[in-house]
């Protein structure tokens, strides 16, 4: 699909979305100051972690509500393994690094991958047999587990410093291109906040061709077979624990993976960062963007994560503009609206903003079957 | 004639209701073999009990010769023996082409990491995965819908694409419980010429059927089960005139 994507378009039309991509963060920067560009790199990050979702809940139809502890996980590995924390609180590793610990990215990101992944295999195993509401509940639990082990790690041994969180973790380096800092190039200065754009949106268009293909695929389709009739999908000789089980772990490596930039980003973590309402967030870009079809989880991720801060930054001066004043508090306004975005668009679209063909013919022919 | 499978002794229990008692039967490789019984006689129990589906209580069965993994039915798909269900049980959402692609899972080796790096091993596969899948929509006859979804197919279509995804696992013995349920008589007339087709191809054929003429017709051997136990196993002529079976279908005489 990807590659079609690409192919049946003229080279002209690529090149022209591959600009304004890139041309983006600097428009944005100017016209609404460097808070917007950070906005979008976070809109990045959600990008990511809801394409690992869909794989669980939009492909494999198993209902997550956990899946910020295998962010979590990523964050928290990179965060141990580039921070003076560890060396710090044990001798011994500070002995074998005497320089401090500094992992290189291209180490982190895979092993965030793989660390998550066994982690999305440890959920899904005692699972198997649940579906719907229960594996909701489970998962749910299974996210609290992780935060509520991040918040109390630091007794007797200090692993995770607890609630204070780990700090002063180092910047992501790509060989000598610090991008915590400007870089400069001929002259012409790359803020930070652009260079993790571009970062960000390299790894987002690896995970998109990544999701594309797997789509695509013998185990794509034992996924939705498997979301479609377990049964039938065991008679047709799918090996439904299996295969469930890749679901898991696929899912939770994407999460891995944004977990890890996200701790490079912030340059801190703490279980702060991880809570219930962040999964359930992540949830709802996918059901809101249209389970299952990429274009659409995109779509609903950059939406959830842009709307919310634009009414932040609204609320105030369109107050003063009709009443001449202010009457509600901006950041009460804005999760209002924001509900009352999500339950329209639920009420009039409730396949999705932008589903796929097939999931929205579906239910196009049962609301005609009501009618 | 060689046989194909053997079931031995299988039981299984509902709680307090004895739904198979000590079941054996005998399926001749290359046979279309019938399995009729009034409503609730267990048909469909057996057979979920033989495709790994429900555990069983009690006995074993050989397939092929080697003894069959029990109430694992991927294990019992890989095995060789492919089903059909009462009620149609397809991939709704998927199209026809994908549900018979599904169906090649079990034939086919692609894991994650081949899929994600495109390698040259997974595109032939890929390629061969949906050759096989052409094909086979095109000997049930329903090539011209393969795009379409399974749940937008015709009830006739939705059974020979049930019948395609069956297929595709590369069966020895094909198990289709109660394909002409619902079928006008043109419909039961093409589906008898699909399963004699398919048994001159060399497969064999387990058939649950309630259309008594049906199954009369078109059985080289068919067994008769009452109460979860058999009453009779032969060739039709013979168990047509088999006392126990009239009774079990038109009542008893006594009391």
């Amino acid at each position: 699909m990807m590659n079609k994507l690409l192919t049946d378009k003229p080279w002209w039309g690529v090149a022209l979305v591959a600009a304004s991509l890139a041309f983006l963060p600097f428009v944005v920067g100017a016209a609404a100051g460097p808070a917007w560009v950070r906005v979008l790199d976070f809109a990045l990050l959600y990008v990511l972690l809801s394409l690992g979702l869909n794989i669980v809940v939009g492909y494999a139809g198993l209902l997550d509500l956990g899946y910020v502890a295998f962010y979590a996980v990523g964050a928290y590995l990179y965060a141990l393994l580039s921070s003076p924390h560890l060396t710090q609180n044990f001798p011994a590793i500070a002995a074998m690094f005497p320089d401090g610990l500094h992992g290189p990215i291209w180490l982190l990101l895979p092993a965030g991958a793989v660390l998550a992944g066994v982690f999305g295999i440890l959920l899904g195993a005692p699972t198997l047999r649940l579906r719907g509401d229960y594996l909701a509940i489970v998962t749910l639990g299974f996210g609290e587990i992780i935060r509520i082990f991040m918040n109390n790690l630091h007794r007797p041994v200090n692993i995770t410093n607890g609630a204070q969180g780990i700090t002063q973790i180092d910047g992501i380096h790509l060989g000598p291109v610090a991008l915590d800092r400007s870089l400069d190039l001929f002259g012409f200065a790359i803020p930070s906040l652009n260079l993790y754009y571009y970062l960000f949106l390299a790894l987002v268009l690896l995970i998109i061709v990544v999701s594309v293909r797997l789509e695509d695929s013998r185990i794509g389709r034992a996924w939705v077979a498997i979301r479609e009739d377990e049964i039938a999908a065991k008679a047709c000789g799918i090996n439904t624990r299996n295969i469930k089980l890749a679901a898991f772990a696929m899912g939770a490596s994407f999460g891995g993976v944004a977990g890890g930039l996200f701790a490079g980003f912030q340059q801190f973590v703490s279980p702060e960062s991880f809570q219930l309402i962040d999964s359930i967030m992540i949830l709802a870009m996918v059901v809101l963007g249209g389970m299952g079809h990429i274009p659409g989880v995109i779509l609903g991720s950059l939406l959830l994560t842009l709307l919310p801060e634009f009414f932040r930054y609204a609320a105030t001066p369109v107050q003063q503009w009709i009443f001449g004043q202010v009457l509600i508090d901006p950041e009460t306004l804005r999760m209002l609206l924001f509900g009352l975005t999500l339950v329209v668009v639920m009420l009039y679209r409730p396949a999705g903003l932008w589903p796929e063909k097939r999931r929205s013919r579906e239910l196009e022919q049962k609301r005609g079957e009501v009618a | 004639m060689s046989v194909l499978l053997e079931a031995r002794a299988i039981g299984k229990r509902f709680g307090g209701v004895q739904a198979l008692k000590d079941v054996s039967l005998t399926i001749n490789a290359g046979e279309i073999y019938g399995l009729i019984g009034p409503n609730g006689a267990g048909k469909t129990t057996f057979f979920n009990v033989l495709t790994g589906l429900y555990s069983r209580d009690g006995g074993d069965v050989l397939f092929n010769g080697q003894p069959l993994q029990l109430g694992n039915p991927s294990a019992v798909a890989a095995a060789g023996i492919a089903r059909t269900f009462q009620n149609i049980r397809l991939f709704a959402n998927m199209t026809a082409l994908e549900n018979v692609m599904v169906g090649r899972h079990v034939c086919t080796r692609s894991g994650l990491l081949g899929a994600m790096f495109r390698t040259k091993q997974n595109r032939q596969e890929e390629a061969a995965i949906q050759r096989r899948a052409e094909e086979l929509l095109r000997y049930v006859g329903i090539a011209h819908r393969a795009n379409d979804l399974a749940r937008n197919l015709s009830y006739g279509d939705q059974r020979r694409l049930e019948i395609a995804r069956a297929l595709a696992t590369e069966p020895k013995l094909l198990a289709l419980d109660e394909p002409a349920a619902g079928m006008n008589a043109t419909e039961t007339a093409e589906l008898r010429k699909l399963i004699v087709g398919l048994r001159d191809d060399g497969l064999t054929v387990l058939l649950i059927e309630h259309d008594v003429k049906l199954v009369m017709g078109l059985c080289d051997r068919l067994a008769v089960l009452d109460y979860g136990e058999k009453i009779a196993e032969d060739v039709p002529e013979v168990v047509q005139k088999n006392p126990k079976v009239i009774e079990a279908y038109l009542g008893g005489a006594h009391e």
